[in-house]
This record gives structure tokens, C-alpha cells and sequence, in this order.
């Protein structure tokens, strides 16, 4: 056994030792620079610690995260992220449950082309899929085109630059994240549990609410968690559909790095992002070990 | 079950035209002969020559092309090995720390994780002097985050093998580097195959994290498509769009099909 043991801490040692150099280690150097000032220099923030003739001096500060607190700016900009991010996770479960459901009631051989059709269009380039919806939602765009054709609108609608765009971008482009898990509790289930219930006298619909719902809640919580997290860290959709007002996070951060070049303060934006999106899930991690414990 | 067919079949419809019908309108206007993108002018395959000679875009894709398949060799390598350790052993030290720095990078923004390598690239650049910034740090970075996504594939895989086969060669004086290569890895060869593919595409597609890492001179093929869709809408890149597409369209078909031909001769 002790062989074994060793024998997998080799094979494990190569990906281990990658993952806390390139993945754990960035995040301590981020919480390191958003102590610092940004300067005009190369690298472009301060030491946290500065040797002088006259002794060690301390220059970390937590400047950077009173300016964020200070501006309204960016306060608004983490709510309205979590927002967006929020209900595009709706919607996206709202279209996704009942597609995931269709598929894995469909008849066997059906199954695995309607779900290879859901992937497909993830292959495809995301930058690409985003840059379709500029073509139909611009002022000048095909969805305005018919519309007016059709002679439902006279003027054409303002759909770029908008809120609504941002969701649809998100929806658009985060669905099959929803899909894939529903799909994979969904099929899962064992059917017998609603013939039990039809036996003891309950509606179809009462046994999907009473039964399939509370059965397929780990491919919801898990699909949610793929949209939601990444959803509101979006620099693309934002950014192409969103137009320049739009207000999200990650853009502000996008900004802070390459147009201001204030790495500090970008630093201090993903340090409080990622606290913002992991805290939660540390918190429902041990919450529902106690409850597996219970 | 019957009753509700037809809403089902609804919402399949609906989520599949929702999801198709943008690519459908970008393949049929590449091959629209005027410039405006959304007004059909007469059908014409120019937008194809064009971008045929368009050296800067034609560069772009190259490079990042070379950039996937290192990232999907490194990453099928690395991602192999952690889900080996994770499947074929359920104590070992850093067991913990692996199965948690698997987990994050599926959902990590990627404005974060491309802030964190760039300020780790630019710290080990002034304190060691290496690695300066360009297409070896960008597969470092897009290796770091498709290590998870491979590990999920196989892992999943290891667990549906049937280990009696390993231990049958192993009882029989193979020694573990034989039984992986001779049976292991076999077996395993779709997974090791959907890793790879999946590593590529997510290299290749990838802006934010490349944007964050690169270099001067290093543009990948996103970054230069990002730029150009800045400034509107562009037939070209409909062309290029198309051909993608395509590409995929027929890996997946392909692959699909080697799948369904191997799972049938199987059955036999």
C-alpha cells in the first residue's frame, strides 16, 4: 500500500507541482500587487518593501481597496455583474432544463446526435458566436431588417448597447454549460420512481415538480455555478455587445490593465472578485457536508 | 409521457434554432458580395479570396494553430497523469490540493486568471529573467486552465474502465509502465483523444487570457479578429467564420462517426 502510495504521488508530482506554479502561486503574487502603488516604471507598481540606508520601510497599503469602496464606480460595477451574471443564469435554466429533459426522454438513439447538436456550436469559436449577434441586433442588423419588412416596428430598435444584448450574448454563448450537467442528472434518474408516483395517484405535472425537480437539483446547482461564475467575469460580451457604457467588472478590470495601466488597482479588482465569487461556494461546500454529515 | 411531446418537441426546437440560427446567417452572408454585412447584394465567394490574402490574418491563424497543439500535447500529458493519480488512488499526499486546483480553473473568469499569470510572468521576468512574454507564455497559460478540462475527460474514462485487465497484466509480471502503455492507454485512447481536441479548441479560441500574456509580436488569431470586429462588422471575417465552422463541423462528424464505427465493431 505504501508502494502505491508513492507510486501516485509520482505520477501526480508533474501536474501538481504545474498547477500550484502557474495556478496558486499568480493568485498570491495578485494579493502581493494589490498592496502596492502604481508607478510609471517597468514593472509598474511599487515594492511592498523598500531597503533604504536607514532601514526597511513598509509601503504596503490598502489604498486600493478604499478606492474601490470610495467610487461608486466600481461598487456598481460589482452589482452589476452579479446581477447580470444572476439572471442570465435564469434564463439559461429556464431554456436549458427543458431542452436537457427532451433529450434525455428522447428515444435512445436519438440522444447522443441531439446532444452532440447542443456541443456543436461550443466548438465553434465563442469570439465568433458573439460577433454573429452584432450582425443581427445593430441598428442597420437583419433582426431590425425583418421587422420593419414585416412592418412590426416602423423605426428600428435600439437592441445594440443595451442590457439586453449583454443577456442575450450571455445566454447565447453559456447555454450548453446548462445543458451538459442537467442532461447527465436527467438521464440518470430512474423512471421507475415516477411510475411509483402516477401508481399512488399523482399528476404528471405534480411528480415532475415532487419528483424529477428535486432529483435532477445536483445538474442545477452544478449547471448554475458553470454559468453564473464565468458569466460574471465577462470581458467579451460586455464589451462587443454591451457597448461602452456597459458596466461589468470584468471590462472595468480589462480597463484598469490596458488602458490606465494601473496593475494595482486591477489587482485589488480581481482580488475582491474572486473572494465576492469563491466565498459563496466555500460557504455551500461546508454547509452541505454538515448536511451529508446530518 | 405522450401528452407532453409536443411542448417538448417546442422547446427543443426553439433551444436548437436559438442556438443555430446566428451561425446559419453568418455562413449565408460570407458569401454576400456587398461590403454592408447585412444587406444582401447578390451572391459572391470574393470575401474568400480576400482573406486568402490577407497575410495578417492568414499569420494570426498559423500561429495560433501552433500554439493549440503545443498547449493540447503539454496539456493531454499533464491532464493524463493527475487523472491517473486521481482514479488509481484515493490517499495520497496533495490529493486534496490537486482535486481542488482541477476544480477551479473550470470556473475561474478569465479576466482573473489572465491578470494572475501576466503579474507572475512579469515577476519571474525581472527576478529571474525568464520567460520574456510572447507564444511560450501564452501555452503556458492556456496549459495551466486545459489541464482541468482533460483530467475531467479521462478521469471519467478511468472510471468506466474495467481495471481486471490491468490487474490480469500486472499478475502476469507486467511492470506499470507496461501495463499502462499496452493496456491502459489503449483502452483510454477516445478520452485521451476528446482531451486533446478539447485542449486545442480552447486554446485556439481563447482572447482574454492570450491578450493578458502576450507579447509585442505575438497576436494570436483571436486577438486579431477581436480587433477587427471592434471597428464593426466585417464580410472577411464571415469568411473566416465559415471556414471554422466547417473545420469543426467535420472533426466532430468525423470523430463522431470513427466513434459510432469502433462502438458497433465492438458489439460484433
Amino acid at each position: 500500500m505504501m508502494g502505491r502510495t508513492r507510486a501516485a504521488l509520482a505520477v501526480a508530482a508533474l501536474p501538481l507541482l504545474w498547477l500550484i506554479v502557474f495556478f496558486a502561486i499568480p493568485f498570491a503574487v495578485v494579493l502581493k500587487i494589490s498592496f502596492a502603488e502604481a508607478i510609471v516604471g517597468q514593472p509598474p507598481y511599487t515594492p511592498l518593501v523598500q531597503i533604504a540606508a536607514d532601514g526597511w520601510h513598509w509601503l504596503a497599503s490598502l489604498a486600493n481597496y478604499l478606492l474601490l469602496t470610495d467610487d461608486p464606480l466600481y461598487i456598481s460595477a460589482y452589482l452589476n455583474s452579479l446581477l447580470v451574471a444572476g439572471i442570465s443564469t435564469v434564463i439559461c435554466l429556464l431554456i436549458g432544463y427543458p431542452m436537457a429533459y427532451a433529450i434525455a426522454r428522447a428515444p435512445e438513439a436519438w440522444r447522443n446526435p441531439l446532444l452532440m447538436l447542443v456541443i456543436l456550436p461550443f466548438w465553434t469559436s465563442f469570439l465568433i458566436r458573439v460577433y454573429a449577434w452584432i450582425g443581427i441586433l445593430s441598428t442597420n442588423g437583419l433582426l431590425n431588417h425583418a421587422l420593419l419588412a414585416l412592418g412590426v416596428i416602423d423605426e428600428p430598435l435600439a437592441l445594440m448597447n443595451t442590457n439586453f444584448a449583454i443577456y442575450l450574448g450571455i445566454v447565447y454563448s453559456y447555454l450548453p454549460f446548462m445543458v451538459l450537467p442537467l442532461y447527465a442528472t436527467l438521464s440518470r434518474m430512474d423512471l421507475t420512481l415516477l411510475e411509483a408516483a402516477a401508481d399512488l395517484g399523482c399528476t404528471p405535472w405534480a411528480a415532475f415538480w415532487r419528483v424529477t425537480v428535486p432529483l435532477s437539483w445536483p445538474g442545477i446547482a452544478a449547471g448554475s455555478l458553470l454559468v453564473f461564475i464565468p458569466a460574471t467575469g465577462e470581458f467579451v460580451i460586455p464589451d462587443l455587445l454591451g457597448g461602452p457604457d456597459a458596466l461589468m467588472i470584468g471590462k472595468v478590470l480589462w480597463t484598469e490593465f490596458f488602458s490606465n495601466r494601473d496593475w494595482p488597482t486591477a489587482s485589488a479588482l480581481a482580488t475582491v472578485l474572486l473572494v465576492l465569487l469563491v466565498g459563496p461556494m466555500v460557504i455551500l461546500q461546508a454547509l452541505e457536508r454538515r448536511g451529508g454529515k446530518a | 409521457m405522450k401528452r407532453r411531446s409536443p411542448a417538448v418537441f417546442m422547446a427543443l426546437a426553439f433551444g436548437y434554432a436559438f442556438l443555430y440560427t446566428p451561425i446559419v446567417l453568418l455562413v449565408i452572408y460570407s458569401f454576400n458580395s456587398s461590403r454592408l454585412v447585412t444587406v444582401w447584394a447578390g451572391f459572391s465567394p470574393r470575401w474568400y479570396g480576400e482573406l486568402m490574402h490577407n497575410t495578417q490574418i492568414l499569420d494570426a491563424a498559423w500561429l495560433s494553430v501552433r500554439i493549440a497543439a503545443a498547449t493540447a500535447t503539454l496539456a493531454t500529458i499533464l491532464g493524463t497523469l493527475a487523472a491517473l493519480a486521481l482514479a488509481r488512488s484515493t490517499r495520497f499526499p496533495g490529493r486534496a490540493t490537486l482535486v481542488a486546483l482541477l476544480a477551479a480553473p473550470l470556473v475561474m473568469p478569465e479576466v482573473i486568471l489572465g491578470l494572475a499569470l501576466l503579474l507572475l510572468f512579469v515577476a519571474l521576468e525581472t527576478t529571474l529573467g525568464w520567460p520574456s512574454r510572447g507564444a511560450g507564455t501564452i501555452v503556458i497559460a492556456h496549459v495551466t486552465f486545459s489541464i482541468a478540462f482533460v483530467a475531467v475527460v479521462v478521469r471519467a474514462k478511468l472510471a468506466d474502465m474495467d481495471r481486471s485487465l490491468e490487474e490480469a497484466a500486472a499478475d502476469l509480471g507486467a511492470t506499470p509502465m507496461t501495463v499502462f502503455w499496452r493496456i491502459t492507454a489503449p483502452l483510454i485512447a477516445p478520452a485521451l483523444a476528446a482531451g486533446w481536441l478539447l485542449s486545442f479548441t480552447l486554446s485556439l479560441d481563447d482572447l482574454v487570457i492570450a491578450s493578458f500574456v502576450s507579447g509585442p509580436g505575438a497576436s494570436t488569431l483571436p486577438m486579431v479578429v477581436y480587433s477587427s470586429v471592434r471597428l464593426g462588422v466585417s464580410p472577411q471575417i464571415n469568411a473566416l467564420a465559415t471556414l471554422m465552422v466547417v473545420a469543426v463541423a467535420c472533426t466532430v462528424g468525423g470523430a463522431g462517426w470513427l466513434l459510432g464505427r469502433r462502438g458497433r465493431n465492438a458489439a460484433r
